[in-house]
């Protein structure tokens, strides 16, 4: 099949009835509302359903009762959306169920802007809501990338029975490129789910619950869920990009990352050996291959439209044995590849004032 | 080849599907594109822009702050844009809609009529975008007006193919005034 | 020997952690009846609440979830959406329903959610230490109202049965209560019926039941009855509050 134009939101929507998700509940917020448009009107076309809930909150509580009962469920929402999902997002991972949840970032705090950004790591990769829970964070750079590992998504949620966020931002959801979809569907094997609550007929009934009275075993919960987080570890995915020699490595992930991927073009066309590392899985966290890109490097550079958090996992991550600086805009202002190849000259060149 | 455009003007004129065809013209041949745009409560009715690369190699940020062309369709956009065009860079103007002058003289600037060029020579002022559109391709050679032609048949429904005569006259008269700078 | 009396099978023979004189074990008791008498045990999918009832899963032998509080509506709205043929009600107390889960309730009414829900009121927030409920009535003593409800500072009760009522997706809501033997036939009745109705597939049904808190209101069970009588029903009149006749048929 050739590429079609499509913007990011609509794309997405088409790969998430593509890798079988044939339940939408959602809520109005921009810039992600093309994700819940589009499937208004695709999703009745392949016998799934579409609501709009009265609220992020009700659409979240409407996703647990869907997951809960065997299906393949997503929702999407953006910054401020997803702060009031939080209740019902620490329920569904208590409650161990499978769902997507998308998240194209918008500036913060509170109302914040509509703009891109990406001040909403934190809340994806360290839990969100309260509890010790994690959720399974994909992080595309491009519209097809975000095509591709939409039914990744939902499998890992399967494999899992874990929460799957895809967390984009504005600009991939507004923006158009190129995409292509497989040519034809294939015939998707989908996880058996005997725990779901489908009227309980020949068998004993089931409970989808994430409330545990006694302690011993509410610690005993955990201690399953940390196994399964720690399991995730072998899902990382990343990217490297010139980093063999790079002595300068900048770190990045989603819109930031194509931005910091031609800074770094542009300061190997100054001499500078500059490398890119870009996490895809952001919860799991490529360690290792995140020191192996960084074990010849000087500087290390995270470039962010935060102001500063990926760094935070970057420098731990790292252990400290590396410089780790920051570069990042914030509120819906974007880097440019201009400033980021300033902040790159700014650290090849630091030390060597000392040295003279 | 790496072309940068702003496409500007008011809510409704049409910069947006301008930028898109333009955008597909280039995923026609094969290149790498990109389009976004500017969206909020202002593409309700206020000043609409939208930003397309046209690319060889993989677009890094589709956003734009120093584009290589601005399309400017109204005053505003006018007077907001023009300062960030590249030195050297190209500006062209629907003069039929703006009646003041650019202030840089460090660009290649293209002043065209196109509701007038459309109205007179087309009898229909709906293909003026596509007038300008045509003198984009004979200045850059971006993409070609084939490809501009491949892009509308994917664009327009089936039932609206017959309009694709109307374009390609409009995008010959652009290309004819591309000749004279 | 002649059987007379037993648990129902929907049921499950765990004693409950209920107070001595609280009405919520009838209530259990009158729904497992009407899942048994509709032989729907194996269909039925039940939403537990956050409340008093929290553990209701581990006293109904169905498939059960346990949602959030006061968003049991939406679970049940994406259960029920997912299986359109299955039997879906949830059970929530008046703080999960009157108060937080106030939206919920409104919207799966609105869009006429084929689910039933089993609306327990008994004017007081029972699990976290009685405090004041959104359907406590004026001058009702609580833990958070200690001179007494004061409508100039802490507003006045909210009539849910009939406020939804009101709304047109709405094609079942009666109020009942079970303080006598008479009341608690009804009750069935009006349960019966909203389950009769979800199972035809008409909408959304919704049953109203007053019911006592001896240990937070601070009376002995008999008593409780007795002011549940004498106070709420004025201000909670029982009754069918909308029909199908009146809904959309």
């Amino acid at each position: 099949m050739a590429k079609v134009l499509m913007k990011g939101n609509e794309a997405l929507g088409e790969a998430a009835i593509r890798a079988g998700c044939r339940y939408f509940f959602g809520y109005p917020i921009t810039p992600q509302n093309e994700i819940p448009q589009y499937l208004a009107k695709r999703l009745p076309e392949v016998g799934g359903v579409f609501l709009q809930a009265e609220s992020e909150i009700a659409a979240i509580n409407m996703v647990y009762g869907a997951a809960g009962s065997g299906a393949r469920v997503m929702t999407s929402s953006s910054s401020p959306g997803i702060s009031l999902k939080q209740e019902g997002i620490t329920y569904i991972a208590g409650a161990e169920l499978p769902c997507v949840i998308v998240n194209m970032q918008r500036g913060g705090p509170g109302l914040g802007s509509i703009q891109p950004a990406q001040s909403d790591y934190f809340q994806a990769v360290k839990g969100g809501g309260h509890g010790d829970y994690k959720l399974l964070v994909l992080a595309p750079a491009t519209i097809q990338e975000m095509v591709d590992m939409m039914g990744k998504a939902f499998d890992l949620a399967d494999e899992y029975r874990n929460p799957v966020m895809i967390l984009g931002d504005g600009i991939l959801g507004q923006m158009m490129e190129g995409v292509e979809f497989p040519a034809e569907e294939t015939a998707l094997t989908l996880a058996e789910k005997p725990w779901a609550t489908t009227g309980a007929k020949g068998r004993k009934p089931n409970l989808i619950n994430s409330l545990f009275l006694d302690p011993v075993e509410l610690e005993q919960h955990n201690h399953h869920l940390q196994r399964k987080y720690d399991r995730m570890a072998k899902e990382v995915l990343w990217e490297n990009y010139r980093t063999d020699d790079a002595e300068v490595v900048l770190v990045g992930y989603g819109s930031s990352a194509r931005i910091a991927k031609a800074a770094v073009d542009l300061a190997r066309a100054h001499g500078i050996k500059a490398g890119l590392f870009r996490p895809i899985t952001l919860f799991p966290f490529p360690k290792a291959a995140l020191q192996e890109a960084c074990k010849q490097a000087n500087h290390v550079l995270t470039v962010e439209m935060s102001m500063g958090q990926l760094v935070e996992d970057v420098r731990y991550n790292l252990e400290f044995k590396v410089p780790v600086h920051f570069y990042g805009r914030s509120g819906g202002m974007v880097p440019t590849t201009r400033a980021v190849l300033e902040e790159i000259i700014r650290w090849a060149h630091s030390g060597e004032e000392d040295k003279a | 080849m790496l072309q940068e455009i702003i496409l500007a003007g008011f809510g409704g004129q049409g910069v947006m599907s301008m930028g898109q065809l333009l955008a597909y013209a280039g995923l026609v041949e094969d290149k790498h594109v990109s389009w976004i745009p500017s969206y909020g409560p202002e593409m309700r009715g206020g000043t609409a822009n939208c930003s397309v690369t046209i690319s060889d190699v993989e677009v890094s940020s589709p956003i734009i702050t120093e584009p290589d062309t601005l399309i400017v369709l109204n005053r505003p956009s006018l007077e907001k844009f023009e300062k960030d065009v590249k030195p050297g860079g190209l500006l062209l103007i629907n003069s039929s809609l703006i009646d003041i002058e650019p202030q840089r003289h460090d660009l290649k600037v293209l002043t065209i009529p196109a509701s007038e060029l459309a109205n007179e020579r087309l009898g229909n002022s709906r293909v003026s975008n596509m007038i300008i559109l045509g003198a984009f391709v004979g200045l850059t050679g971006a993409v070609t007006i084939e490809s501009v032609i491949g892009a509308l048949k994917k664009v327009l429904p089936e039932y609206r193919h017959n309009l694709i005569p109307l374009n390609r006259q409009a995008l010959e008269i652009g290309i004819e005034l591309a000749k004279g700078i | 020997m002649i059987t007379v009396f037993e648990r129902p099978k929907a049921l499950t023979a765990v004693k409950t952690h209920y107070c001595p004189g609280c009405t919520h074990g009838i209530i259990h008791r009158l729904v497992a009846e009407v899942i048994d008498e509709l032989g729907v045990q194996e269909e039925t999918i039940g939403v537990s609440p956050v409340g008093c009832a929290v553990l209701a899963y581990n006293y109904f032998d169905v498939d059960m979830q346990e949602a959030a509080h006061g968003r049991a509506p939406a679970v049940a709205t994406g259960i029920k959406r997912v299986h359109p043929d299955k039997v879906v009600f949830t059970y929530q107390g008046d703080g999960d329903l009157a108060s937080i889960g106030t939206a919920e309730i409104v919207h799966a009414a609105a869009r006429s959610e084929k689910i039933t829900t089993i609306f327990v009121n008994n004017a007081t927030y029972g699990m976290t230490g009685g405090q004041m409920a959104p359907t406590t009535l004026v001058g009702q003593v609580s833990t958070t109202s200690p001179r007494g409800r004061d409508s100039a500072i802490q507003g006045y009760p909210i009539r849910v049965s009939e406020m939804l009522a009101t709304i047109e997706g709405a094609v079942y809501i009666a109020r009942v209560s079970v303080h006598n033997p008479q009341e608690v036939a009804k009750a069935k009745k009006a349960i019966k019926t909203a389950f009769e109705l979800q199972i035809a597939g008409r909408g959304f049904t919704l049953v109203e039941i007053l019911s006592t808190c001896p240990t937070n209101w601070g009376y002995s069970p008999k008593d409780a009855l007795k002011w549940l009588v004498d106070n709420m029903i004025p201000i909670y009149p029982l009754g069918v509050k909308k029909t199908l006749e009146e809904g959309k048929s």
